[in-house]
């Protein structure tokens, strides 16, 4: 007690001591405050940073310049055969048709470098577009029809200013006689900007105003059902028996130090794996969506175990012992009980799980879903791509309007993920229990 | 195939009520009291008779390629019966030419008559498939028919089952570990007999171009160099400047939302941080290819220096944009950890609530930081397409992160994509890096969870 009152403070003395170091004190609480904030700040200032790039990219990547040009539909120069079928069809010829259609527009220009000139300004597969608008409209046959048409995309690119008209004509893609065209057709109100229809019904194309992700997302949907098939039964059954189950095992051990690894495993691995087993090993065709979903399925059950496993913590030990109180058995319990009262955890587990399938890329690039397909699959076993991959090919594209198009096809993809991961969180809310 | 399983089905169905109507009447006459429920009857017959058809149809579908290539070896001329694995991959390339019908050139009469044959072979052995699966459904489903009594405990045997299916399930993710480490292990292996693992992992040069020396068959490794130590720096220099952004962020984010913030501002706050989390990383690689690389670049150089168009120093700071709410969720839950005793008792010595953080909450917490530290190493060396697309794939030996430099995700990927055959040593330079990834991300993995283990012991 002595030596403790010999140093210690009169209440006066430590208060002002207190107050003297109070101002410096305040301050540096301010400052740690500040650097939170400051943290927080960083990081939604990136995410408004990169949603503003993708967006102010992807929002005119939705649309593109059409022109409508006057075509004469010859029923003898369209339709040599005389019966309408896709094969007369495209024996017919339907670009020369279009090329007078465009020719007329544009006050007939003669001359080789003219004509030459005007056949660039619209899209190359224009033919293939007449032939699909008088194949849906027979009747139409005969008559002289405005007809709408892609714009090529260096003239799409140079409408919406990318190209500026005063550099000289030797560093553009366009020359002078293609821009005097334009301005013709933009004068004389043919051209119009909408919302581009290749985007979300064409399929793959070196071309980028044809280039569209109708591929790519049948291709994900695919993947995706064969993903949810396999993971989400095998990852439930997985965690019923290790909750419910499993004895307190050496075995029950390994297998949850396996799940806790997987989930650690790179994505790249797993594609690794499949492409070594599945395609390898197994003889399985390569870029097909069967494979995509197995190896995905494989890679997101951990996720799914995991978050199955918490749903069915949760259901309280008094329903498991009010059904064996009435005489069910342990299956019954389970299948009867947990199961149903655990389904809207695990159903939002499942839900998170897909969305991160569906936003994979590397490992559907070991097993070749980034071959350039332009068929539409038609099952699981056909070739096909995903959305994700789809936007890293497109993002390979040295073209300027190729941007535009894959933060469009990135805006698509968003747009599936939000609404994905909404609903787990509507699930969550509005379905789980909370006992 | 998927039309044989569903006539499997059909017949598990037929099964079904088979055995349960067969049950029903017996129950009807009133002289029987049924072990189970009647349903359960119709479950045994038809899981006896669906279970061991597909299972059977499964392995046989997958097994005969596999039996047909061990086959065909008896039409390889004596010349080329002792073939290594290369050219017996041409070989049988050659003869999937025949079956498919494509023709390249006039292959050897033996490859035709091998092809022919093989063609033969896939018929009968989808004839004999069909028989086998059907027969072992229609007998089994018999079997289990003939069974079916009142006294038999039909329930027990269905939970039986169930009880296996469920077990087996579990067994999947040992499987898939098991297939991940063999498949890449094996090509390995087979790689370090090419280059001697020294090299490999000591080489200060990665070249893996050329190989059409090999190809030729001179024996001779041509100028191919698989030196890994450059894409390890590489890695390292580009998850040193992800973690510069996200461990800072992060944990200062963490520490504002679990002690500052007030609930408003976390409950919009933190669901915008976890948009950052589940954006696809192939956006996150085109965002640093198209836009935050110029950024560095123009900024760099408007400060005098030279900055490469794909340097380290844009995808690094992506990707740390990427782990920013890996970080903050995690060290959020270690914070939240730390028992509010102790921020009790700091507060009641009259400290500020940055001083209780500093110098009480972030001690207890540590442990758990770290942690969630070592967690975002391991996903960031771990990470591909975001290196792939920004990081570009010059494998400079470099430390200074405005270089170009590539990562072993990224060389992965350029390696595996697309055609390869699949005995270069170059392909299986892939596999060798992949057995090293993960090794790495394993072996942090391991260590984090050892830290977070014994730190939860501290406070249960």
């Amino acid at each position: 007690m002595t030596n403790l009152t010999a140093g210690a403070l009169s209440p006066k003395e430590a208060i002002g001591r207190v107050a003297a170091t109070l101002r410096r004190r305040r301050s540096a609480e301010l400052r740690f405050r500040f650097w939170g904030q400051a943290a927080i700040g960083l990081a939604l200032g990136f995410l408004v940073l990169l949603f503003g790039a993708i967006f102010s990219n992807g929002i005119p990547g939705l649309f593109q310049h059409y022109v409508v040009l006057d075509v004469e539909l010859n029923k003898q120069r369209l339709d040599p055969q005389g019966d309408m079928s896709v094969n007369s069809l495209y024996a017919g010829d339907a670009e020369a048709l279009i090329r007078e259609g465009l020719l007329a527009a544009l006050d007939n220009p003669t001359g080789r470098s003219n004509t030459r000139a005007a056949r660039g300004i619209i899209s190359s597969g224009s033919a293939q577009r007449l032939v699909d608008f008088v194949y849906a409209n027979p009747n139409l046959m005969g008559q002289t029809v405005p007809v709408k048409f892609a714009l090529d995309d260096d003239i799409d690119s140079f409408l919406r200013g990318f190209v500026d008209r005063n550099t000289p004509e030797a560093d553009r893609r366009i020359n002078d006689t293609v821009i005097q065209f334009v301005d013709k057709l933009v004068a004389s109100e043919r051209v119009s900007y909408e919302v581009s229809d290749y985007l979300f019904f064409g399929s793959a194309s070196r071309d980028a105003e044809m280039a569209g992700i109708r591929g790519a997302l049948i291709g994900s949907i695919l993947t995706l059902f064969i993903c949810v098939l396999i993971s989400f039964p095998l990852g439930v059954a997985t965690a019923v028996y290790l909750e419910e189950i499993a004895p307190k095992n050496r075995f029950t051990e390994i297998i949850e130090i396996n799940i806790n690894n997987l989930a650690a495993v790179p994505s790249v691995v797993f594609g690794i794996m499949g492409l070594a087993v599945f395609i390898v090993l197994f003889g399985m065709p390569r870029s097909i969506p069967l494979v995509g979903g197995i190896v995905l399925a494989l890679m997101t059950l951990p996720t799914i175990i995991i978050s199955s496993r918490a749903a069915i913590r949760s259901v309280p030990p008094s329903i498991r012992d009010a059904a064996l109180g009435v005489g069910a058995s342990k299956m019954q319990t389970i299948f009867h009980h947990v199961i149903p009262l655990a389904m809207p955890g695990m159903l939002t587990g499942t839900i998170i799980g897909m969305a991160q399938a569906l936003g994979e890329t590397a490992p559907l690039l070991m097993i070749g879903m980034v071959a350039f397909i332009v068929d539409v699959p038609g099952g699981v076993m056909d070739p096909g791509t995903v959305l994700p991959v789809q936007i890293f090919m497109w993002a390979d594209f040295a073209e300027r309007m190729f941007v535009q198009k894959t933060s469009a096809a990135i805006i698509v993809l968003l747009a599936f993920l939000i609404v994905m991961n909404a609903s787990a969180i509507w699930l969550r809310k509005k379905l789980e229990r909370r006992w | 195939m998927s039309s044989l399983a569903l006539i499997v089905l059909v017949i598990g169905a037929g099964y079904f009520y088979l055995a349960q109507r067969a049950v029903l009447l017996l129950r009807s006459t009133g002289q029987h009291r049924l072990h189970s429920l009647p349903h359960y009857y119709g479950y045994w017959a038809a899981a006896v008779a669906v279970l061991p058809a597909l299972l059977l149809l499964l392995i046989l579908s997958i097994a005969d390629d596999i039996v047909f290539k061990i086959m065909v070896r008896d039409f390889y001329p004596p010349d080329q019966q002792n073939l290594d694995s290369i050219s017996e991959a041409i070989v049988l390339a050659k003869i999937m030419n025949v079956v498919k019908g494509i023709q390249f050139g006039s292959p050897d009469a033996w490859v035709i008559a091998a092809g022919e044959t093989w063609i033969q072979w896939t018929e009968t052995s989808r004839q004999l498939i069909s028989l086998i699966v059907i027969g072992v459904s229609l007998l089994g489903g018999l079997f289990a028919y003939r069974k079916v009594s009142p006294e038999f405990r039909s329930r027990n045997a269905v939970e039986r089952i169930i009880l296996w299916i469920l077990g087996l399930s579990s067994t999947v993710a040992i499987l898939t570990t098991i297939g991940i480490v063999l498949s890449v292990l094996f090509e390995s292996i087979r790689f370090f007999k090419m280059v001697p693992p020294t090299e490999f992992i000591f080489g200060l040069t990665w070249n893996p171009q050329f190989e059409g020396a090999e190809r030729a068959g001179s024996g001779q490794m041509g100028l191919a160099t698989y030196g890994m130590v450059p894409l390890f720096v590489g890695t390292l220099l580009i998850s040193v400047v992800a973690l510069t952004v996200a461990v800072p962020v992060g944990l200062f984010a963490a520490i504002y939302l679990a002690e500052y913030a007030n609930n408003t501002v976390r409950g919009v706050v933190k669901p915008l941080l976890e948009i950052l989390a589940g954006v696809p990383t192939v956006v996150y690689g085109f965002f640093a290819a198209l836009t935050v690389a110029p950024l560095v670049r123009g900024a760099g150089e408007s400060i005098g220096l030279t900055v490469a168009s794909e340097s380290a120093m844009a995808a690094g700071l992506v990707m740390g944009v990427m782990i920013i709410p890996f970080v903050s969720s995690l060290s959020d839950d270690v914070i939240n950890a730390v028992p509010q005793s102790l921020r009790d008792a700091a507060y009641g010595l009259g400290s500020t609530k940055s001083e209780t953080v500093r110098q009480v909450i972030l001690p207890a917490a540590l442990p758990g930081i770290v942690a969630a530290v070592i967690l975002a190493v391991s996903r960031a060396i771990g990470e591909t397409m975001i290196v792939v697309m920004a990081a570009g794939l010059a494998a400079n030996l470099s430390f200074n992160p405005l270089d170009a430099v590539t990562t072993v995700t990224s060389q992965i990927v350029t390696i595996l994509v697309g055609d390869q055959e699949f005995e270069s040593a170059k392909t299986l330079a892939a596999f060798a890096l992949a057995l090293m990834l993960i090794i790495i991300t394993l072996g942090l993995n391991f260590f984090a969870l050892q830290i977070v283990k014994k730190y939860r012991e501290q406070y249960d």
